[in-house]
């Protein structure tokens, strides 16, 4: 059973959707139902930050070895990362809709993915101006690690010294309001596990799709 | 055993003393080329002044805070990203070959930050100066707010200095640098702005701490990641 962790990923989801549709939850003025979004929007930037770390692992494993696979890694996973950061803050701008009533708002954890979002589309512009394949594998890496301990530094200390809408920052009660009931955590955990497998899995698909295109090439 | 340990150590402080001399020399050479030329200097000045008339046309006198913070500062980062931009042009094509056998990549970026940052320090005083001679300065702790300004200007230019590094190797220079540099600054540039906001109100040491404090952190971090990430950058 070598993809034992695929069939894992499909049951974890199946359960994530279908427990965290039906399981109940605690009523909360302003949240009610809403609050169900909490399985879907918040493990997506857990998976994006996993994927991203994922990368530059690669990245600094592609600056001591310089083999080239190592830079196909982690390009793909950068992508796949780009794909659940969209997909939180689409998650996440409807669910501001419905609770702080905008689309958007000058919020410093919605700053903080804005900011994620430019930083990893500059990583695509910056490869893709440069031709040369050593080069490229080698700049790109070192921008993917420099960027990201900066990012690092600012969705982790920033947050901390300003006012926020989110749970957890700024006087706003937090995760520990949803801690004391144990049915949400029952579905919660297994669902950042889920999405983040399904992270992995595409990025990997993703992976072997690029180096077969190179192989071809080649 | 001894004499041997003693020999490593003996190396490697000679390599630190001759990574020191490199910069300083590096250094002078782009301090001599830059006054001789003045091409990057004049063109920052004739900047700094034309944009802050402007804001002065426009204004007349800003006693809202907030707005003078901002004006200050987005004058500020784009002087400076101007100035950084060509950083690394005489570095990067036929000459490379020549600084790559003179010096190591680590003098290099080291002497870079150093020239980038002095450039930063007479942009800053002077976008200060002439800020408080056209549209007034509402600081209230002017001491505090010398120390923000010192260390944002600081952060600024080692960012774009490793920035215009990677785009230098790149065949759109110019867009490039602001693209790789505006997303990664935000923290630096954030944190420098909630720092002379405080200081603006007044506030002392004890509240700004924390402000000054991550500045002087994130400074740290960049230039370590800079020393460690350049040679890679360098040897392609």
């Amino acid at each position: 059973m070598r993809n034992w962790w695929k069939a894992l990923t499909v049951i974890l989801l199946l359960y994530t959707i279908i427990g965290g549709l039906l399981i109940p939850v605690p009523k909360q003025v302003i949240l009610y139902e809403s609050i169900r979004n909490l399985y879907f929007h918040v493990p997506m930037w857990f998976s994006m930050i996993f994927l991203f770390l994922m990368s530059v692992v690669y990245s600094i494993k592609g600056l001591s070895s310089n083999n080239l696979s190592h830079d196909t890694k982690a390009r793909e996973l950068v992508n796949a990362g780009i794909i659940f950061g969209i997909l939180g803050t689409i998650t996440g701008s409807i669910w501001a809709k419905f609770t702080w009533g905008a689309w958007w708002v000058n919020d410093v954890k919605l700053n903080g993915s804005a900011i994620t979002m430019l930083i990893y589309l500059a990583y695509i512009v910056l490869r893709g101006s440069l031709d040369d394949e050593q080069k490229r594998a080698r700049i790109s890496a070192v921008y993917n690690i420099f960027a990201f301990v900066l990012l690092l530094v600012f969705i982790g200390i920033l947050p901390r010294m300003t006012d926020s809408l989110h749970p957890g920052n700024g006087g706003n009660p937090g995760f520990n309001s949803y801690d004391t009931d144990k049915n949400m955590l029952m579905v919660f955990y297994p669902a950042v596990i889920g999405w983040i497998l399904l992270g992995w899995w595409i990025a990997s698909i993703r992976i072997r799709i690029s180096t077969l295109e190179q192989k071809l090439e080649a | 055993m001894e004499t041997k340990f003693e020999f490593h150590y003996l190396c490697e402080k000679l390599g630190q003393i001759a990574l020191s001399k490199e910069i300083v020399q590096l250094l002078k050479k782009d301090i001599t080329v830059e006054l001789r030329q003045k091409a990057t200097l004049n063109g920052i000045l004739l900047y700094v002044v034309s944009t802050v008339f402007i804001a002065y046309l426009i204004f007349s006198s800003i006693e809202e805070l907030s707005t003078w913070v901002a004006i200050l500062w987005i004058i500020l980062l784009f002087a400076s990203t101007n100035a950084s931009i060509n950083s690394f042009r005489k570095e990067a094509g036929r000459e490379f070959f020549y600084y790559y056998s003179l010096a190591q990549p680590q003098a290099i970026i080291l002497s870079k930050m150093i020239f980038n940052a002095l450039l930063q320090l007479v942009i800053a005083g002077l976008t200060i100066l002439l800020f408080t001679f056209l549209l007034g300065n509402p600081i209230e702790n002017m001491r505090l707010f010398y120390l923000v300004l010192f260390l944002g200007s600081l952060g600024i230019s080692t960012i774009l200095s490793l920035s215009s590094a990677i785009a230098s190797k790149t065949n759109n220079n110019a867009t490039l640098t602001a693209i790789l540099s505006f997303p990664i600054m935000l923290p630096t540039l954030l944190t420098a702005i909630k720092a002379s906001m405080l200081c603006g109100l007044g506030f002392s040491w004890d509240e700004c701490q924390v402000y000054i404090v991550t500045l002087a952190l994130l400074n740290v971090v960049v230039i370590m990641l800079s020393y460690i990430l350049f040679p890679y950058l360098w040897r392609s």
